[in-house]
């Protein structure tokens, strides 16, 4: 019985012994911290995916409350309703922001880009990108090993079967970049997802000349400059024989892609305009793909 | 008992088919492309331009840092372009192509007159830095920095790779035989610039003939030794060699030269002679073309910038049954899919493999039967480092591991019972890891 007493009394003396201890430790080396920073982390979603370029979450928090404006900072994956509490909760302006959209710019699928050659390593475009230059002849486009797909962490990402290339879910893609960082070949990129999801881009980066890109993919941009010529607000430009739309400047006319001769110019919710009567010379090629969800 | 490195290590088929062919000089071809990046390191800068005329052996690019090599033309002739053109792997990569006239050499390509002994070791090492040469075992490193040891060290052993352990080349084999003094000649060269008295030249005991041909010629020298080793790949990686030879073990992340030692390969002492006798940069070298379906296989010494394919042609073209062309040899080399690329100071092979003995085996789970880690002659745990890499990519775990001393042999997915694509992952988690690295110190 005595020993049963002596071990309680000692171990609760040990306990409270500890707690002062304990207390009096955080006591003496309490962090200072702006209370700010937890009331923004509770705000944000919690998924630590680095898509806003701070390490995780309490980076984006910390960054929030330190900084004078919010410009510049924005969680992809909470979008324009987080950031505005967030705002709200710093006494802040809310800047806005466009809400973007990854795109895949390779239009090289199985019947556009014949396969050339077999890789039968690992499956993985960024150890085939350490190898070669791909299963086909355009060195430059997408090497369907889907790195991106495991690198999506919102399920956004799918390879499709039949092209054997990603499709990026316009739903459930957050922006938070994961898939352009994982690509090798830069293919993927974030635009700007455009009024009602509409947007149209160049869906190429082969920096061949026209001749040996057409040759890899019927589908390449060949760095024409037909588009160029077509656009009345100087959104595109052709460098190193591929071009590229800017999407600030673009305005959804689609005269480029009209023009297009091999329809690497890709329309997504946008119908193609209907072939120009006067044309000139004989009609141009009409890009094959329907509106899509990308 | 045979002198070997100790751990790890496999014996694959030595299918060493051209051994007994004499290498053949291949005719210059229409039309050479030299690129500006054979050696690791930076690219060299372009001297000449469109149009120029350019004779064989003059220079035209000059190193483009100090780990970098001067870049010679292999012909006489017009320079066509300076852009970039589609390398053995499908990608683009800067070059000179240049169209063939005549057959004339540059001025300063002549014979010396000098001895041997009359040379000075600072002479040798310029010689060697502007004829451009470079580790030809395919490693590419600039042999003059390797011959310029880091101040505090001190080399006391000069090695020649004459081991050749890749399965089907025998470039180096040929060379024995046939260049015998000349490589003699290199080593005595090669010994004074960097200032040794002992040279010890490994060859592998399936080679009898290159190892009595060596040592007949070693007998009146003094401080060069022939050392036969026992065949098992990779005897000829540096640090198995340097262990075989001297019994040292390189320490983990330091150079041959911390045990005192330099590493040097048989085709590189043969381009060191060649550069300083006869003043003659590293323009042309020779290549095994080979392949259990090719008609007739060989040595060819052809010039740098040859495509690829005339090689092949010279060996009885591309069989139809070709599953895969590969630049070095099985073990190490690597596929090619543009054989129109051309033949660099690296290229010590051409291998043809048959569909059915180039495809991979069907991958399957790995089983932990830790086989990768016996063969693996550095002493790592290759299913580990793979799957770090595969699984998590933690680069500061696959540091600790070692990661950054595999050397890359493939003895790991050699020996995979499970066919696991190790090697591909270490490559990809070891380049990963190197990049942490490298911006870690640049950040200090």
């Amino acid at each position: 019985m005595n020993i049963l007493l002596i071990t309680i009394i000692s171990l609760c003396a040990i306990g409270v012994l500890s707690a002062i201890i304990l207390f009096l430790v955080a006591k003496k080396f309490k962090v200072e911290e702006d209370p700010r920073i937890d009331t923004v982390c509770e705000l944000l979603p919690g998924a630590n995916c680095g898509g806003c370029g701070f390490p995780g979450c309490r980076g984006l928090a910390e960054a929030a409350v330190k900084a004078d404006t919010l410009d510049g900072i924005m969680c992809p994956v909470g979008g324009a309703t987080v950031m505005e509490q967030i705002a709200a909760a710093l006494g802040r302006e809310v800047v806005a922001q466009a809400p973007k959209v990854a795109v895949v710019r390779c239009n090289g699928s199985c019947s556009n880009r014949p396969r050339t050659s077999k890789f039968d390593g690992a499956r993985s475009c960024a150890i085939m990108a350490s190898v070669y230059g791909g299963e086909t002849d355009c060195s430059y486009g997408c090497l369907g090993c889907g790195d991106c797909v495991s690198a999506c962490q919102f399920g956004a990402i799918a390879m499709n079967p039949e092209t054997g290339l990603p499709v990026v879910d316009d739903e459930k893609c957050v922006a938070c970049g994961a898939c352009v960082k994982a690509c090798p070949k830069m293919v993927i990129e974030l635009r700007n997802k455009g009024p009602k999801n509409r947007r149209l881009y160049v869906s190429c980066i082969n920096k061949d000349k026209g001749g040996i890109a057409r040759k890899a993919c019927s589908a390449a941009c060949i760095g024409c400059s037909k588009c160029v010529k077509e656009c009345a607000f100087d959104a595109i430009k052709v460098e190193n024989n591929v071009a590229y739309i800017d999407f600030n400047k673009c305005k959804l006319c689609r005269k480029c892609a009209a023009v297009c001769p091999t329809g690497a110019i890709k329309l997504v919710n946008l119908a193609p305009l209907p072939p120009t009567p006067p044309a000139p010379k004989a009609a141009p090629a009409q890009p094959a793909e329907k509106p899509a969800a990308n | 008992m045979l002198k070997s490195f100790k751990i790890g290590g496999v014996h694959p088929p030595e299918n060493k088919y051209t051994a007994g062919c004499a290498i053949q000089v291949l005719p210059t071809p229409d039309k050479v492309i030299i690129p500006l990046s054979q050696h690791i390191g930076a690219p060299a800068t372009a001297i000449v331009q469109k149009g120029d005329k350019v004779k064989a052996g003059q220079v035209i690019a000059t190193a483009g840092g100090f780990v970098s090599a001067n870049v010679h033309s292999s012909v006489s002739g017009t320079v066509l372009d300076v852009a970039p053109v589609k390398d053995a792997a499908g990608l683009l990569k800067p070059a000179i192509t240049i169209q063939v006239e005549g057959e004339e050499w540059a001025d300063e390509v002549v014979k010396t007159t000098k001895n041997i002994d009359e040379f000075e070791k600072e002479e040798i090492i310029k010689a060697i830095s502007d004829a451009g040469i470079v580790g030809m075992g395919g490693a590419t490193f600039p042999t003059h920095v390797k011959l310029s040891p880091p101040p505090g060290s001190k080399a006391e052993y000069l090695i020649i790779n004459g081991v050749e352990c890749e399965p089907y080349l025998t470039a180096d084999h040929r060379l024995m035989l046939e260049k015998t003094n000349e490589i003699i000649a290199g080593i005595k060269l090669v010994m004074k610039a960097i200032g040794v008295n002992k040279a010890i030249i490994g060859i592998e005991n399936n080679k009898p003939d290159a190892i009595a041909k060596m040592q007949a010629a070693t007998t009146t020298t003094m401080g060069i030794d022939v050392c036969p080793l026992k065949v098992r790949y990779p005897q000829g990686g540096e640090k198995q060699l340097i262990k075989a030879t001297i019994g040292r073990s390189v320490p983990s992340g330091a150079l041959p030269i911390a045990v005192g030692a330099v590493v040097q390969n048989i085709g590189t002492i043969y381009a060191v002679y060649e550069a300083v006798m006869l003043r003659k940069p590293l323009v042309e070298r020779v290549v095994t073309v080979t392949g259990e379906s090719l008609k007739n296989p060989g040595n060819f010494l052809c010039k740098v910038g040859t495509p690829i394919s005339k090689l092949i042609e010279a060996a009885g073209g591309l069989p139809e049954d070709t599953g895969k062309v590969i630049g070095g040899g099985p073990m190490m080399g690597r596929t090619m899919i543009n054989i129109d690329s051309p033949v660099m100071k690296g290229t010590s092979g051409v291998l043809i493999l048959p569909e059915s003995k180039s495809a991979r085996g069907e991958m399957h789970p790995c089983i932990k039967c830790a086989k990768c880690v016996s063969a693996c002659p550095m002493g790592l745990e290759p299913y580990l480092l793979a799957t770090i890499t595969e699984m998590t990519g933690d680069l500061e775990r696959l540091e600790k591991e070692k990661i950054m001393d595999c050397i890359e042999c493939g003895c790991c997915m050699y020996t995979c019972p499970a066919n696991r694509p190790l090697l591909d992952y270490i490559r990809l988690g070891k380049g990963r890891t190197g990049a942490m690295i490298r911006n870690r110190s640049q950040k200090k």
